[in-house]
């Protein structure tokens, strides 16, 4: 147990001396695709709860087939399948996108929490009580005014404890990511098991990292409720 | 609680523990990681098929037992014969110091050195040189992963790991990987045979410590009884020219056990 | 069926014949999600009884338990309990002086995701049997039932109503995390999708495939689930309605 952490805790944190591995890996899988899901789980989110069918109904099949099919299936098709198609490989740009195995799995891992993502959101606004907006309405509040410095804080605030569970369900399925040969805390553990073999050690101390991480991510997240969702009174 | 209630689990358990004792052997279970044609892989209905197959299969009509296959991934073959998923491994495993720690080896089944194919027109040399800022493939939990991480890794080239074989060639074939490093053999009967490896070549053999290329059917430790078996099967298919026959049978007029 | 297919533009010759192969891999697929959901209800069940039991004994481990499975990826997990349940079993049968009990990674699926799903139903059903209304408890217990016909007739009932939706949640989850299971093995409906389009070198076409298929699964569950919570909800003042 010993010789396997002193042989592979660098690995397992970050680094096997050419590429960025494990912990620290797992961690840029997880905040590139976060953040690139909110930013653009925004917008989508305004339109999703849109009046209009027809700027609603491009978001809602958006997310009904993205949280309808498993992450896995999702991940084979940006790295396996489009890449295999002819008039991906014509095109410069495109290929070279493809081609990248951390493009292929970021853009899988980001369309999946941003499907995610604005649902949460989209359930966020709507459960904003009308009187807030009829107040903002009164004082003169109207179209991207009132979604900037009313709305917006509103649902951000209201869809954190749900936001703080899909940012941790984010995290377990980054596991996922080794199949697409990016190597992350699950394929240094098994890269320690095939050398060593100690297959509980190996796969207990990925399964611990993971655990570190969700425990710390839950405090965080623990914090930011306090701070930004005290307002809405005790006993939460 | 009726005495003759007892007597027939007490009759159940005593013969359950005499018949632990003596091993009475009826078949025999390989574990076998089928992604490896023309060694080991899968038919069309489910079957098993190739030369580490024929072998295998071969042996257990010398020792007139039932031959089983059990399929699984190769970095699960070692664990799964400790945890006695199966009784023996035969799927084109090499013997290294590393593997002998943790379990034992038959005598060479046959030879099987390891090679890098590349594309035909890429002028890629199997040196680290030559290699340095490319990506080179392989399948994951194999003596070329120790050798490609030992020696061309620290050398500049970029390394991927995939779970099988397959993965490693379809992304040779789109053009992810510039070289993928695994058995010559293989290579050369299986992906360099098909349409799709038309553009690639093989490389001379390696030769490096790392890499190699006895084969042996793995066993667990201690269990002499079923070395000497299978030992004594090899030998006498090599005696009775049966071993020449699956060699002709698969491969025409290479040698395989004296590569 | 065939001409059928053809007349509404439906081109099946593409599968190049493994259709059969792959609704094969669905149903695989399909008995996976169902078993484990059967274990993982179960063990939800206990696991709930466990959490709400005075009884340090019981309680510490079930919370130990929650904590663990949903602070640990389930790939992690399975390919875990994957790799060391055989070994395990391999020694206790050994101890036991049993002959040997082989898990094929069907088997070892439906044990490895029944046993992490169990944790969220357990949560699940801890928050739903809070729910009910102490009151009806004492009320059955007044009429004279044994702890058991309580829960049968009086909790069970009205915990369902609170559950469902949980209970949907988590069976969609549930199912979508069977797709992993062909990362140890088993010929579900992703493994047989790879071969395929392998074989046929048009991966695109059969994943999408496997996704599509997928998505009619969730959407016939999600139909399910609503009809389902029509039910249990039968008789209850929603909000403004």
């Amino acid at each position: 147990m010993i010789e396997l952490i002193a042989e592979y805790w660098k690995s397992f944190l970050f680094s096997d001396g050419d590429t960025l591995t494990g912990l620290a890996m797992t961690l840029w899988l997880l905040v590139a695709s976060i953040a690139m899901g909110f930013v653009l789980s925004l917008p989508l989110a305004i339109l999703r709860v849109s009046r209009w069918g027809v700027l609603r109904w491009p978001v809602q099949l958006f997310t009904y087939v993205f949280r309808g099919t498993p992450l896995y299936i999702q991940l084979l098709i940006c790295y396996s399948g489009i890449y295999g198609v002819a008039v991906v490989r014509s095109q410069p740009l495109l290929e070279a996108f493809f081609r990248d195995a951390m493009n292929c799995t970021l853009l899988a891992f980001t369309l999946n929490t941003c499907s995610y993502t604005v649902e949460i959101f989209a359930g966020a606004i709507r459960s904003i009580p009308y009187g807030e907006i009829e107040a903002a309405h009164a004082y003169g509040l109207r179209g991207w005014r009132l979604y900037l410095q009313l709305i917006l804080p509103s649902a951000l605030r209201r869809a954190l404890p749900y936001y703080s569970n899909e940012v941790i369900l984010m995290l377990h399925a980054t596991s996922v990511a080794f199949t697409a040969t990016i190597p992350d805390i699950l394929k240094i553990a098994r890269d320690a098991n095939a050398a060593t073999f100690m297959t509980f050690q190996a796969f207990g101390i990925a399964g611990l990292l993971y655990l570190v991480l969700s425990l710390g991510l839950v405090g965080a997240f623990r914090l930011a409720e306090k701070r930004w969702l005290s307002f809405l009174g005790p006993a939460q | 609680m009726n005495i003759k209630w007892l007597t027939l689990p007490a009759l159940a358990l005593l013969c359950c523990t005499t018949g632990a004792s003596a091993k009475e052997w009826k078949e025999l279970r390989f574990g076998v990681d089928l992604s490896y044609p023309p060694f080991e892989s899968s038919t069309a209905d489910g079957g098993v098929q190739g030369f580490g197959v024929d072998l295998g299969n071969a042996i257990c009509a010398e020792l007139k037992l039932t031959c089983v296959w059990v399929s699984s991934d190769f970095d699960g073959l070692i664990p799964g014969l400790k945890a006695g998923k199966f009784d023996a491994v035969e799927s084109s495993m090499t013997v290294t110091d590393a593997r002998k720690k943790q379990i034992d080896f038959t005598d060479r089944l046959f030879a099987g050195p390891t090679a890098i194919v590349t594309r035909k027109d890429s002028g890629l040399l199997p040196t680290i040189e030559s290699l340095r800022g490319k990506t080179i493939g392989y399948m994951q939990g194999t003596i070329q992963e120790t050798y490609a991480k030992a020696k061309l890794g620290p050398g500049g080239v970029k390394l991927r790991a995939y779970q099988n074989q397959d993965q490693v060639y379809a992304d040779l074939v789109n053009g992810r990987l510039d070289a993928s490093i695994q058995d010559k053999l293989q290579a050369q009967m299986s992906f360099l045979k098909s349409p799709q490896g038309a553009d690639f070549q093989n490389s001379e053999g390696i030769s490096d410590p790392l890499v190699p290329s006895e084969i042996a059917i793995g066993i667990r430790k201690d269990d002499e009884e079923l070395k000497g078996m299978l030992n004594a099967a090899i030998k006498a298919l090599h005696v009775k020219g049966i071993y020449a026959q699956i060699q002709q049978k698969n491969f025409g007029d290479l040698d395989l056990y004296n590569n | 069926m065939n001409s059928f297919l053809n007349l509404i533009g439906v081109d099946l010759s593409v599968l190049q014949g493994y259709g059969p192969l792959l609704l094969h891999g669905a149903w695989v697929t399909l008995k996976v999600a169902a078993l484990s959901l059967l274990v993982s209800m179960a063990l939800g069940l206990l696991g709930a009884a466990a959490k709400l039991s005075p009884l340090k004994l019981l309680n510490l481990p079930a919370t130990v338990y929650t904590t663990l499975i949903r602070g640990v990826p389930d790939l992690v997990l399975m390919l875990l309990i994957f790799y060391s349940l055989q070994g395990w079993l391999s020694s206790l049968t050994e101890a036991m002086g049993l002959p040997y009990l082989e898990i094929d990674p069907f088997a070892a699926g439906i044990v490895t995701l029944g046993f992490i799903y169990g944790a969220y139903f357990t949560e699940t059903f801890r928050g739903s049997i809070l729910s009910v209304p102490r009151g009806q408890q004492e009320a059955a217990a007044c009429f004279g039932l044994n702890r058991w016909q309580r829960f049968r007739f009086v909790v069970f009932p009205q915990m369902m109503r609170f559950a469902l939706p949980s209970l949907g949640n988590n069976w969609l989850v549930l199912l979508k995390a069977t797709a992993l299971v062909s990362i140890i093995g088993l010929s579900d409906l992703v493994k047989v999708a790879q071969e395929a389009g392998k074989s046929t070198f048009n991966m695109l076409d059969f994943l999408l495939l496997a996704a599509a298929l997928y998505l009619l699964i969730t959407s016939v569950s999600n139909y399910v689930l609503r009809m389902l919570e029509r039910r249990y909800n039968q008789g209850v003042r929603g909000m403004a309605r």
